[in-house]
């Protein structure tokens, strides 16, 4: 209990001069994820248009080169950013550049470098998430773009797309939550995030757990709002879930349906007006009966 | 008198070593509807698919319009947006509703403005009954309701061609009902039609020619009279004498 206590008091006294820095860190930190992911969505998405475009026996010899090309340069990316630590793809692009080009090429500022990092990792991941979304699509959505006369590129923006965006959503927002978690190694190129700010303070303070628990709820608020907002964004895409008729003029009932009476060869038509005849006769005789209730109502009185 | 709108010349369809369509030959002139009957696994479907060149024809030629489509260096797309397909498992686009699913190759591919898209789109959904629907998305709706929808898409294009792949094999004989009453009105208006069906009586009443294909050649063709009266081919006698019975 004492123990809590004294806890509580470490947290309340870090918070207290350092909360402005942890606040900031939580900004740097969802800012950098954020941009990341949405980076990395858009390298997904690209990377699965190239992949698909179909290849066939009878294309020219130069056209089934440049697209085994394209499919085996993807393939490459995917596998050496998916297959190495993002910490040391950091190191590489931060220090290895300046040393390899002698300080003529160098990264002006952390941001643009983590940034970089951070959504190329993610781009080699969502690539392989968005391949699993465009398979998961029937394979009919695709014939019925091609048979109305949609290019690949028509038919993968405007149908497939689309469809694979909606089930591979669960996968963004995993990659999302990772990269809010994981852009914690971006330290390495001094990247002032949410963690890093959990080293200065600790450098300073010497409050190792206190300010380990300030992180941990920290992180674990920035996920849980993450996961809130995707599920609410995931209902959204849903659309409603019922539909409204259009009906030419509300206030005429059944108006949109006179098409069925002029046209006699309309299956069921002689039925439909019937059952519309039957309608109509029950909403008179519900009225009647509703007329004499009301009378009788008023005998009882 | 003039020339057919679409010849299929010496087609053969290979699937690995399994021979699908062996050497089939017809043509379609302008206004005909053509319905391709069979057993299934005939090749019928192929064939339809080979026309919309869905699937690519191993060897032999089609001709649109006297110009050879299955040639390299043609043009699938702009083919396509002139032939429409109508499938058996509608195939609408799950992520629109029924009236972007109907705007989407008007825009898209004919570049035509969205008001313009909207109104042939409504238009069309009008002739086969949907027009209230416009709003809903393609699961919401009953087959028939969607096949109606699927047709509307494809006239949508103002296709001079249109294709059934046995449009009304997945509905309940309701639905067929409805399904065949838009298409009996479309084939009075006298657009081309190829249509893929094992429904007897539609293939009897409103075609203008047909084709009797089994085990992947055609067998029999000519007018519902001949075929349905008095067919030739023993294969066809079999066959027809079989639905009629049943």
């Amino acid at each position: 209990m004492e123990r809590m206590v004294q806890l509580g008091n470490d947290i309340v006294k870090l918070w207290s001069t350092y909360g402005g820095s942890y606040l900031r860190g939580m900004l740097d930190t969802l800012l950098l994820a954020l941009v990341a992911t949405a980076i990395g969505c858009l390298i997904g998405l690209c990377c699965g248009i190239l992949n698909t475009i179909p290849c066939e026996q009878e294309d020219p010899l130069l056209k089934r080169f440049f697209l085994k090309l394209i499919r085996a340069v993807v393939r490459i990316y995917v596998e050496v950013f998916r297959g190495t630590p993002m910490i040391l793809q950091a190191v590489f692009c931060y220090y290895g550049l300046p040393y390899l080009t002698d300080g003529a090429m160098q990264f002006n500022s952390v941001w643009a470098a983590s940034i970089l990092v951070v959504s190329i990792n993610t781009g080699a991941y969502m690539a392989e998430s968005v391949r699993g979304g465009i398979i998961s699509v029937n394979p009919g959505q695709t014939e019925g773009a091609k048979a109305i006369g949609m290019n690949h590129f028509q038919t993968m923006t405007s149908v497939i797309l689309p469809q694979a965006l909606r089930n591979i959503m669960p996968q963004i927002g995993n990659n999302f939550i990772i990269n809010i978690k994981d852009t914690s190694v971006m330290f390495i190129i001094s990247f002032t995030e949410f963690f890093a700010v959990h080293r200065g303070v600790t450098g300073a303070t010497y409050l190792y757990f206190p300010s380990a628990v300030i992180e941990m709820l920290g992180y674990l608020t920035m996920t849980l709002t993450a996961s809130v907002l995707l599920r609410a964004l995931e209902k959204m895409m849903d659309g409603p879930e019922n539909f409204d008729l259009a009906v030419a003029d509300p206030l005429v009932p059944g108006e949109g349906m006179h098409r069925y009476k002029k046209n006699p060869k309309e299956p069921n038509s002689d039925y439909r007006i019937q059952e519309q005849q039957a309608e109509v006769s029950d909403v008179l005789a519900g009225k009647r009966s509703g007329g004499r209730r009301s009378r009788k109502g008023g005998h009882s009185k | 008198m003039s020339q057919p709108i679409i010849e299929v010349k010496h087609v053969s369809k290979n699937f690995g070593t399994h021979q699908v369509l062996k050497d089939v030959d017809f043509n379609v002139n302008e206004g005909d509807v053509t319905c391709v009957i069979g057993a299934s696994g005939s090749g019928k479907s192929t064939l339809l698919r080979c026309i919309n060149l869905l699937e690519r024809p191993s060897s032999g030629e089609i001709l649109f319009h006297g110009r050879p489509i299955t040639a390299r260096g043609s043009n699938p797309c702009e083919y396509r947006s002139k032939v429409g397909m109508v499938f058996q498992s509608f195939n609408l686009f799950s992520n629109m509703t029924v009236l972007e699913n109907c705007m989407a190759g008007t825009v898209k591919v004919l570049k035509k403005s969205r008001e313009e898209a909207r109104q042939t789109a409504v238009s069309f959904l009008e002739k086969v009954g949907m027009e209230q629907y416009i709003h809903a998305k393609p699961h919401q709706l009953s087959g028939g309701q969607k096949q109606r929808v699927a047709i509307a898409r494809a006239l949508a294009m103002q296709p001079e061609v249109l294709l059934f792949d046995e449009p009304t094999s997945a509905l309940d004989p309701q639905m067929v009902g409805e399904v065949l009453n838009v298409m009996r009105q479309l084939a009075r208006e006298g657009l081309t039609m190829i249509v893929v069906t094992h429904e007897m009586a539609f293939a009897r009443d409103v075609s203008s020619h047909v084709v009797y294909m089994a085990d992947g050649v055609i067998c029999e063709e000519g007018t519902p009279k001949d075929i349905f009266e008095n067919p030739r081919n023993e294969k066809t006698k079999e066959f027809l004498a079989r639905f009629s019975r049943g």
